[in-house]
């Protein structure tokens, strides 16, 4: 494709165009889906924009954006200060990963969600409780790719690293690392896009009135569903430009590698 | 100097080595030649001290090798470059891990990065370079680092013919301005006499000596000269049987 850019536009216009004609149709109404046609359900694009804009200038929309993104740092970063050492452990040392691995696997299918009651106990309705519920989304994609990475190594470096004088902690520091650092960085990658799908998870148990994640079941139980939408759709567009500026910063940071 | 006293080496199914004994002189340069399975690469890496010997021992300048040897330079056939590591990154390696200043790391790396022909590839990447070039990388790596003895594992293997040509020349060249003892493995006869000062011969199954080949012929050496050509006679016959041998034919 000689420009994806045009496409790109394309493939939004048609769904704006598709909404915005089941909006005014009231097809869902007539269909049955929805039982009253005061509901209004889908909204309409304007007003959805207008409800994005009221939000906006009275500085709901920006607060529940800034409280989001600092859920998701203090879960992130939670996320990566334990999964990657516990990835190196474990990928490093055998003995480790038999003791650890049968852990993680127990723990790995629980969902996020599952965690609020304890999130609460522990933490109470705070912040950390939010970044909590990140953080177990967050944390198994950060272990998982570091140790594979890590696990994957080519025994041949560090043999080479070896005969040039390297110690065991510098071989760790100066070949493990730097060898399994494309793994762990596409864990954290995965882990930046897992954890803000559940900042809904964590900000619907009410850690604070703002979050876009508190926001929409909030306008849902009002049935205000262009302020539903608005968030969502905040939600999806700061997922895309966080993925999209991490990847940037990934390719550049990795631009060693083969294949980019 | 290198010595190996009697050493064997047993897996858990074979013997890679029996009673092999075998000396490297300072400034040496010794060809392994022999048919795959007669433990070439494990003598390298017992040199290296990344095996344990089953019996014997070796000595580098009289000190026992127990443990990695970290006065070997070691280059292998695949390179083995540090990835994420320009070319200049490589080199510095040893020195960096040895805590040398930058400044004279700095200094070190120029000098080897000149000395093997790699000036204006310094800040490549070894994805960015072609065989020629990472190998040349890889025997500055070990040179930079000051080793009493250079390990080669087949190095020039994977390179087609011409550059294989051009990098036994550059060899050479490099081993005459630093001289030290270089332990070069190799398939090719040609490679061995054009290169080395003796030519160890090793049968398989188990891999011992079988016979020594001192290469008197005068450097620079003319690859298809006579001397070079009755050389390379005597060694292909003493080759020819063994390799007939492991391959299972009478």
């Amino acid at each position: 494709m000689k420009r994806p850019e045009l496409e790109k536009i394309l493939g939004v216009g048609l769904l704006l165009v598709i909404w915005e004609i089941t909006a005014r149709s009231k097809i869902l109404f007539f269909l049955g889906i929805i039982k009253m046609e005061a509901l209004a359900f889908p909204p309409t694009i304007p007003s959805v924009a207008a409800a994005f804009y009221q939000d906006i200038m009275n500085g709901t929309m920006t607060l529940s954006i800034g409280y989001s993104i600092m859920h998701l740092l203090i879960g992130l970063v939670l996320a990566v200060l334990l999964g990657v050492p516990l990835g190196v452990l474990t990928g490093w040392s055998r003995r480790a990963e038999y003791i650890i691995d049968p852990v993680i696997q127990i723990m790995r299918p629980i969902p996020p969600l599952a965690w609020i009651p304890i999130a609460i106990m522990m933490l109470g309705l705070t912040h950390q409780a939010a970044g909590f519920i990140i953080f177990i989304g967050a944390f198994f994609p950060v272990l998982v790719n570091t140790y594979s990475g890590v696990r994957g190594i080519d025994p041949r470096l560090v043999e080479m690293a070896k005969t040039l004088g390297a110690t065991d902690m510098q071989v760790l520091t100066k070949v493990v690392l730097p060898y399994s650092m494309p793994m762990m960085t596409a864990g954290i990658r995965i882990s930046l896009g897992v954890g803000w799908m559940c900042v809904v998870a964590a900000e619907m148990f009410g850690v604070s009135t703002y979050g876009l994640g508190y926001k929409i079941p909030y306008y849902g139980n009002i049935l205000m569903y262009n302020y539903v939408f608005a968030y969502m759709l905040t939600l999806g567009l700061i997922g895309y430009i966080m993925d999209t500026m991490f990847k940037r910063l990934e390719s550049w940071k990795l631009r060693w590698r083969e294949t980019i | 100097m290198l010595s190996i006293k009697r050493l064997t080496k047993r897996f858990d199914n074979f013997t890679a080595l029996l009673d092999v004994s075998l000396e490297v002189n300072n400034g040496e340069f010794v060809c392994l030649l022999g048919p795959s399975g007669c433990g070439k690469t494990s003598l390298l890496r017992l040199a290296a001290g990344l095996d344990t010997p089953t019996e014997g021992e070796l000595f580098l300048d009289g000190k026992k090798i127990e443990g990695v040897n970290k006065e070997c330079g070691f280059v292998f056939q695949e390179y083995v470059l540090f990835p994420w590591r320009t070319a200049k990154g490589n080199i510095e390696f040893g020195p960096e891990i040895r805590g040398v200043q930058k400044d004279e790391r700095e200094r070190i790396s120029q000098h080897y990065i000149d000395l093997v022909g790699l000036k204006g590839f310094e800040n490549h990447y070894p994805h960015e370079l072609s065989g020629g070039m990472k190998q040349r990388v890889g025997i500055a790596r070990a040179y930079a680092n000051n080793p009493k003895l250079l390990l080669m594992d087949e190095p020039f293997g994977a390179l087609d013919a011409q550059t294989r040509n051009i990098m036994q020349g550059e060899l050479l060249r490099i081993w005459e301005k630093e001289h030290i003892s270089v332990l070069f493995v190799t398939h090719s006869v040609d490679e061995a006499v054009y290169l080395a000062d003796r030519v160890i011969v090793m049968s398989a199954h188990p891999g011992t000596v079988k016979e020594i080949f001192e290469v008197k012929i005068l450097r620079p050496r003319v690859r298809t000269g006579p001397e070079a050509n009755a050389m390379r006679d005597l060694i292909l016959k003493s080759l020819g049987t063994e390799i007939k041998k492991a391959a299972g034919l009478k």
